[in-house]
């Protein structure tokens, strides 16, 4: 069973997704490890080094996103995570700004997949197949 | 019945407490000069004829049981992968056991650590890593390095249990002695401390009192040894949950201030009070205790002199005499007795701090969010604001006239306001030096131990 780490980055605190996405990533067979809202950087790294993850999903709702995940990706190889993938999604910058630049400057800082508003998880699932195999 | 006797087997003397089982009462306490060296059963026979002069009508005694403290308690070293998680646990687990954790470990164990492991004077080591089905290369690594290097010491494995079988293979044909027992951390931030904590105990009873002459004792006594420390660990937990029909206390803290170290137990869950507040980080263990190595008032004195500034001592010390040489004074000479006023409020300055700064680490945290919606806050560790008394245990507190006042350092204080301290709770000290003995008895008769405490606690 792959196992994944989710949670909510940052000073964050909706719930409602992060609860969501845990159901649906269950229901297709993962082993998901939610580390819930008002997760730091390092609460994502620790959990993933610990529970062996293939894949970290960062949610970020309220719009510091951006500010939230700068060095997560160098923060990861740090951490000797060099493997890892790291997804984000959410409304990870504030208000409604060019998704495709928003794609580019995410990939820039490490992100393997980045997920705009709205997206649906079964896409995410798909990703994660593909990334980590059956 | 008659008459069950407790004893506390300490580096130094050994303490017995005589419980009268059918008049509900402690017949009296006496304590003797300790001989592990020699047989310790000396230091036993000694402090019961004592006993039996000041009580000539006591009973026939009719069940011994005992705790140790010799030699310095036991030590352990505890290694985990993530410092905050299964290292964290581990640790948890040792000190839950009544252990001191002298070396603490994290990710892959080097050649440097292995040879401080090899010259160290540990008795037991504890090896965490992984949650179940999470990350096994790193205990695997770190089983095959302390099997390679053969260092004579029980290891009990508590990791990852998908890398139980090749850590049992690894050390099968070894000669050394290991135990495989559950996970510390099965799951991210769930603490699974029972059965380490029980071979902890086991290794305890068998190896260590053995070695150290106690197993003697135990043929006499019969009865389970363990750490004094788990001992006190237990009689608080049982004062807090009453027994039966005799009620308990509810959240309770103990507070030992000793010469090398400051201990510090608390029962009770410590979830956050309030909604608005997150908890965080790993599951607290309902019986928590922790202790400061740098927290003392004899051969830590130092160490804690180096924790706080000339300026904050002085909040505690008014006379005007070199603090240095008074702190190294204590250091180099562990059984120094203040006899001057000057000396005293020293020494009462040194507890306040130990109290102060044991409570700071003991007890949760929060830390505020500032959201468009008002503050939302975080909290790691216990809330222990609503803990209903606080109780003073070991030989500074209960001698000491002032011990009361030593303990309101307990308090909330306006300079820490984000530290979850108790507010204003009832103070009692356990004057007559019997919480680790009515641990013992409450083993057996729980609710004897429970109304003695009650008693005896003012
Ligand atoms: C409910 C809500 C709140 C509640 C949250 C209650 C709670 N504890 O959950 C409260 C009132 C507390 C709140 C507060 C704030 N909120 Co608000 N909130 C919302 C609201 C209305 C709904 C969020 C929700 O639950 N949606 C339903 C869930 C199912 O959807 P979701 O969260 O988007 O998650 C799904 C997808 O995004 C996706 N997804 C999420 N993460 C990831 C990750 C990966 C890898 C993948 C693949 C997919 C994925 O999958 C999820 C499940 O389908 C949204 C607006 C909206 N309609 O989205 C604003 C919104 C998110 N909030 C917003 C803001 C600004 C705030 C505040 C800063 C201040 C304010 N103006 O109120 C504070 C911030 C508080 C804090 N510190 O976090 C903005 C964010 C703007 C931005 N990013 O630029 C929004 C978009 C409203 C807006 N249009 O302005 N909020």
């Amino acid at each position: 069973m792959k196992t994944v780490v989710i949670g909510v980055i940052g000073a964050d605190v909706h719930a409602v997704g992060n609860k969501i996405i845990e159901h649906v990533l269950t229901e297709h067979g993962f082993n998901v490890v939610n580390i819930g809202v008002l997760s730091s950087q390092e609460d994502f790294i620790n959990a993933a080094i610990e529970t062996n993850a293939g894949a970290i999903l960062v949610s970020s709702l309220y719009g510091h996103g951006e500010i939230d995940c700068k060095y997560m990706r160098e923060n990861c190889q740090e951490a000797g995570l060099n493997h890892v993938k790291l997804y984000v999604g959410g409304n990870i910058v504030v208000g409604k700004q060019d998704f495709k630049e928003v794609e580019t400057r995410f990939k820039k800082m490490g992100f393997d997949r980045v997920y705009p508003p709205g997206t649906n998880i079964e896409d995410a699932v798909k990703h994660l197949r593909e990334d980590l195999g059956e | 019945m008659g008459a069950h006797l407790l004893v506390d087997f300490g580096s130094t003397y050994t303490k017995i407490t005589a419980v009268d089982i059918d008049k509900e009462c402690i017949i009296g306490t006496s304590k003797a000069m300790t001989t592990v060296k020699t047989n310790v059963l000396e230091g036993l026979d000694l402090a019961l004829e004592k006993l039996k002069v000041s009580y000539p009508d006591m009973p026939e005694i009719t069940g011994v049981s005992a705790c140790s403290s010799a030699a310095g308690g036991l030590k352990m070293a505890a290694i985990g992968l993530v410092e905050e998680l299964t290292v964290e646990a581990a640790k948890r687990a040792c000190l839950g056991a009544g252990a001191l954790v002298n070396y603490v470990f994290s990710h892959h164990l080097s050649r440097k650590e292995i040879k401080q492991l090899r010259n160290a004077d540990i008795d037991i080591i504890l090896l965490a890593g992984g949650t179940d089905g999470g990350n096994k290369e790193c205990i695997l690594h770190n089983a095959k390095k302390l099997r390679d290097a053969n260092l004579g010491i029980p290891i009990i494995v508590a990791g990852n249990k998908d890398a139980a079988d090749e850590i049992e293979e690894m050390f099968e044909d070894s000669g050394q002695e290991f135990y495989i027992v559950d996970n510390v951390m099965p799951k991210l931030k769930k603490l699974q401390v029972k059965e380490a904590k029980e071979v902890i105990r086991q290794i305890f009873i068998t190896k260590i009192i053995e070695a150290k002459g106690i197993k003697k004792a135990e043929e006499k006594t019969g009865e389970i040894i363990m750490p004094t420390p788990e001992a006190v660990l237990l009689a608080a937990e049982l004062l807090a949950k009453g027994h039966e029909d005799e009620e308990g206390f509810g959240e309770i803290m103990v507070i030992d201030i000793g010469g090398a170290t400051t201990d510090v137990h608390t029962i009770g869950e410590g979830f956050p009070k309030r909604s608005e507040v997150i908890l965080k980080g790993l599951q607290e263990p309902f019986a928590k205790r922790t202790v400061e190595g740098d927290l003392g008032m004899r051969y830590s004195a130092n160490a804690l002199l180096s924790l706080v500034s000339p300026y904050e001592f002085k909040q505690y010390y008014e006379y005007d005499s070199d603090i240095e040489s008074a702190a190294r004074k204590r250091h180099e000479n562990v059984d120094y007795l203040p006899d001057t006023a000057e000396e005293l409020a020293f020494d009462k300055a040194l507890a306040r701090i130990c109290c102060d700064y044991s409570m700071s680490r003991h007890v949760g945290h929060v830390e505020v969010v500032y959201t468009p919606l008002g503050n939302m806050y975080y909290q790691t560790g216990k809330d222990l604001s609503d803990i209903n008394y606080v109780i003073g245990t070991g030989g500074v507190l209960i001698n000491n006239e002032d011990a009361k006042e030593i303990l309101k350092e307990v308090n909330k204080k306006s300079n820490k306001k984000l530290e979850l301290r108790p507010t204003d709770p009832k103070i009692l000290i356990d004057r007559r030096y019997i919480l680790s003995a009515m641990g013992l008895l409450g083993q057996k008769y729980p609710k004897l131990a429970l109304k003695l405490m009650k008693e005896h606690l003012v």
